[in-house]
């Protein structure tokens, strides 16, 4: 019998091979772009589908410098359809700094970018800068945020302008407190608007 | 109907489905031989350094020294013809001895640039025992912009007279787009050692 050969046509509108339905383990969910935005929130795509979601944070640059007032990118997240962004949080912040002047090189933990069961939004930096070519990137990890028997933990890495013209760079570190399903992350500035930038929604399997 | 089973030889035409695609993409592997350095410079050998990825991922393989020293980075605006961007950098490691005798944690000033153009530190030197090497990450971001400094994080892990668990990150102080990255050690060449290129990117 002659071999049946298929070709791209023929399987144009196969969806999986047996139990491969995937090409590659980091799949884009949403790509978000700042726009003199109050704030960011991913209402969708966030579910049992992964077990890792990964933000990537691209150039975000405040509207406000914090030499006025404390400025920096911080998170939230919820459930359900709820919009309240309080869920209780527990962790850490350290991080490592450098001016341009090389006076004050420094690696230390701040209480200020911490909560212990707090509702409030998370530290992912302080301090940041807003002159024109100043901005952060960096990662946000959240780990199986369905799960609905443990806490759901978080880890970040980012590394930013400060408006002292330093560069920092910092981790952040710790857990929402419930097991209820998290469905949902805002991100805004502690001060003023997110002038710019784009925050890049990633699931990993 | 008589089920018709295909394998791979009978689907060896297909290029694509429509699966769910991956969106870390490998742009370019160089593989070290004794290599004084490698670059990768946008355009030139397959590798792209340009607008199409908003982050780029290099992932190092058992980076191995021929003579024990820091294996480092630079990078250039003009592809390649010239590396030494003024730079500010952090740098800082947990470290520990094989002999469990000198745990610590701390910034390391040794190690950061302060609107320098000499080369970046991906960690302290790595030693040329056989079984010695670095491996780790680093990631960059928006590479071409015309607005903003050039961002990038790493974490390494070295077999050096520690055990070496390297974080540091920075900018490049320019508004021009980098269009080439150069790795080396200080001094002496990369021994043996993978360096992956991929392109990350959403739509």
């Amino acid at each position: 019998m002659s071999i049946v050969k298929l070709n791209n046509r023929s399987v144009k509108d196969v969806t999986a091979f047996g139990s491969i339905t995937s090409l590659g383990s980091l799949t884009h969910i949403a790509t978000q772009t700042a726009s003199s935005s109050a704030s960011i929130s991913f209402t969708s795509g966030i579910d049992s589908t992964y077990k890792e979601y990964i933000f990537y944070f691209v150039n975000i640059h405040p509207q406000t410098d914090s030499s006025s007032a404390e400025t920096a990118l911080v998170f939230q997240v919820d459930t359900g359809t709820n919009t309240n962004y309080n869920q209780t949080i527990t962790s850490t912040y350290f991080r490592s700094q450098h001016d341009e002047s090389a006076s004050s090189p420094a690696l230390g933990y701040r209480t200020s970018g911490d909560q212990a069961q707090g509702t409030g939004f998370q530290n992912l930096a302080e301090g940041q800068g807003a002159d024109n070519d100043q901005s952060l990137s960096g990662t946000l990890h959240l780990f199986d945020p369905s799960n609905t028997t443990f806490v759901k933990h978080f880890l970040s890495n980012v590394t930013y302008s400060h408006h002292g013209d330093y560069t920092m760079n910092a981790y952040v570190g710790g857990y929402v407190n419930t097991t209820t399903a998290l469905t949902r992350v805002q991100f805004k500035m502690t001060n003023g608007n997110i002038d710019s930038g784009q925050i890049l929604l990633f699931g990993l399997n | 109907m008589a089920l018709v089973k295909h394998n791979n030889n009978s689907i060896s035409a297909v290029t694509s489905v429509n699966l769910t695609q991956g969106k870390m993409t490998l742009i370019k592997e160089q593989t070290a031989s004794s290599s004084s350095s490698i670059s990768f410079v946008d355009g030139s050998s397959s590798v792209v350094l340009d607008n199409t990825y908003p982050i780029y991922l290099f992932k190092f393989i058992n980076i191995h020294p021929s003579s024990s020293a820091i294996f480092s980075f630079q990078t250039s605006t003009n592809g390649g013809s010239s590396y030494g961007v003024t730079a500010t950098t952090v740098f800082f490691r947990a470290q520990q001895t094989e002999a469990g005798s000198d745990a610590t944690l701390a910034y390391d000033t040794n190690m950061d640039l302060a609107q320098s153009t000499g080369n970046a530190y991906l960690g302290r030197p790595v030693l040329t025992d056989n079984d010695a090497s670095l491996c780790g990450t680093l990631h960059f971001f928006n590479l071409s912009s015309n607005t903003f400094t050039k961002h990038y994080t790493y974490n390494n892990s070295v077999m050096g007279n520690y055990c070496q668990n390297a974080f540091g990150a920075g900018y490049f102080n320019t508004t021009s787009p980098i269009d080439a990255v150069k790795f080396q050690f200080e001094s002496g060449n990369i021994d043996s050692g993978t360096i992956k290129l991929f392109g990350i990117k959403g739509s």
